[in-house]
């Protein structure tokens, strides 16, 4: 399971340019995160610029570690 | 649901954007251009650096309510911080010149494709697109909370670094790993910054990209950082590397953000498919960014005027083969180049504090005239020439 932590998100669009499989759509200022697509690769985990993405499948370390799914 | 038709929709008002509207509605075509956001240029996703050589090309008069800072050349400091480059705006290429206020530059780039008779909706995401018998006709259009269809002939896609249309469509803009740049930027305030140069660092603080400063006015400058996605670890660790750098600056440490600007950019070669039948992509949803410097507003400009004529040309047959010309257009303007640049990049992330720092030694010492791969190389031949085996494939 993903979230996003709405009040790090800036909204920027990062995650869903990287996302290789496209499961990520920025609606107006909300991350949606499409889990039945996703395949876990993590990209958008580290790639976001202020870490505002947490999944439970996520074994990566990394800021917010005290956020939980 | 309700339904709209133009020739062209245009899917994002940035820059490349506008410019394609502009330039499609001056051919007498009929162009809605829909923003997602409720104000077009905020909030800006930029570090706002540009050259002021592409301007003309695109018909944009510099205007000083766009412009924070004049630059006249770039400075490029070497991981240890004792060898700095000092390259005017002519060595430096295309990221000196303005240091630009985007806000207000993306609105007068809107208002000029207005005035050339574009329609435009703010606070319009595209939420789908509509595709019919292999042809890209239009997007579902969310215009102020009620879903519209937009029926077009061809669309263009300049929805940035997200490139969410070109895939719906069947596009591929997928980036590898090492072909993503994530970027934080502070707008700081009560620093202390030699104003009139951009400082840029490189090596280990920003692992497969730099560090950035860009001034904005007296005290004033975007601190900024991009790093390379395939050396990031851990979550939050582009922001930890940016705080470090200005925590180790007391001319930084000393001044506070007023804004806090994220983003990621592509560092790819030019993709091979870039049109499809009724779509083009342009600016940073085409991925038409430079690998080495992360600049994209001026190939943004530039293809979105490409564009907005070639739309003009084939509207009346918007197939992949007539799109095909926007394609060679883009090709030819910069296939050679970003992938010369992409080598550049690759080579660079790999090269250790120690290498960059022997490197910067040599060059900064060096009278190079014009910069070039080669007299770089070969003045490190001559200072190093233990070092040149490393670099033996970029000859």
């Amino acid at each position: 399971m993903m979230r996003v932590n709405t009040s790090i998100c800036n909204y920027c669009g990062a995650c869903v340019g990287i996302c290789p499989v496209n499961c990520i759509f920025l609606d107006e200022t909300i991350i949606k995160i499409d889990e039945e697509r996703c395949i876990k690769c993590g990209f958008c985990i580290r790639g976001c610029p202020v870490g505002a993405i947490v999944a439970d499948w996520w074994t990566g370390g990394g800021e917010n570690e005290e956020i939980r799914v | 649901m309700r339904r709209y038709e133009y020739d062209v929709l245009v899917v994002g008002a940035g820059p490349g954007g506008s410019m394609a509207a502009r330039f499609a509605a001056r051919h007498g075509l009929r162009v809605l251009v829909v923003e997602k956001r409720p104000e077009i240029g905020v909030p800006v996703r930029c570090a706002e650096g540009i050259s002021r050589t592409w301007l003309d090309e695109v018909e944009i008069e510099p205007q000083k309510r766009w412009i924070d800072a004049e630059i006249d050349g770039a400075k490029i400091y070497s991981p240890n911080e004792r060898y700095v480059l000092k390259l005017s705006a002519d060595q430096a290429g295309n990221e000196v010149g303005f240091v630009l206020n985007r806000e207000y530059f993306d609105k007068e780039l809107a208002s000029l494709a207005v005035k050339e008779g574009a329609e435009l909706w703010v606070k319009s995401p595209a939420v789908n697109i509509i595709k019919e018998d292999g042809f890209v006709k239009g997007a579902i259009v969310r215009r102020f909370g009620e879903e519209v269809e937009v029926r077009a002939r061809i669309v263009i896609a300049a929805d940035g670094f997200e490139s969410q249309v070109a895939r719906w469509a069947g596009l591929n803009t997928v980036l590898r790993e090492r072909d993503v740049d994530s970027c934080i930027q502070y707008r700081m305030t009560n620093i202390d910054v030699e104003e009139n140069f951009t400082h840029f660092y490189i090596g280990s603080c920003a692992p497969g990209g730099y560090i950035w400063i860009f001034p904005k006015g007296e005290n004033e400058a975007n601190v900024g950082i991009g790093v390379a996605l395939n050396k990031i670890k851990d979550r939050g660790e582009v922001k930890k590397y940016l705080d470090a750098f200005i925590e180790k600056h007391p001319n930084l440490r000393k001044g506070t953000p007023i804004q806090i600007v994220t983003g990621a950019v592509s560092t790819c070669p030019v993709p091979k498919h870039i049109v499809d039948n009724g779509i083009m992509l342009v600016g940073d949803a085409a991925r038409l960014i430079d690998p080495i410097t992360g600049g994209g507003l001026a190939n943004a400009c530039i293809s979105g005027k490409y564009a907005g004529e070639i739309a003009a040309k084939c509207i009346e047959n918007p197939s992949k083969e007539c799109l095909e010309e926007y394609q060679n257009k883009v090709e030819k303007k910069w296939e050679r180049k970003h992938l010369r640049n992409w080598f550049v990049k690759e080579k660079l992330s790999q090269l250790s504090d120690d290498t960059l720092n022997k490197l910067l030694e040599v060059i900064s010492q060096e009278e190079i005239k014009r910069l070039s791969v080669r007299g770089i190389l070969e003045a490190v031949q001559k200072r190093y020439p233990e070092l040149i085996e490393e670099f033996e494939d970029l000859l």
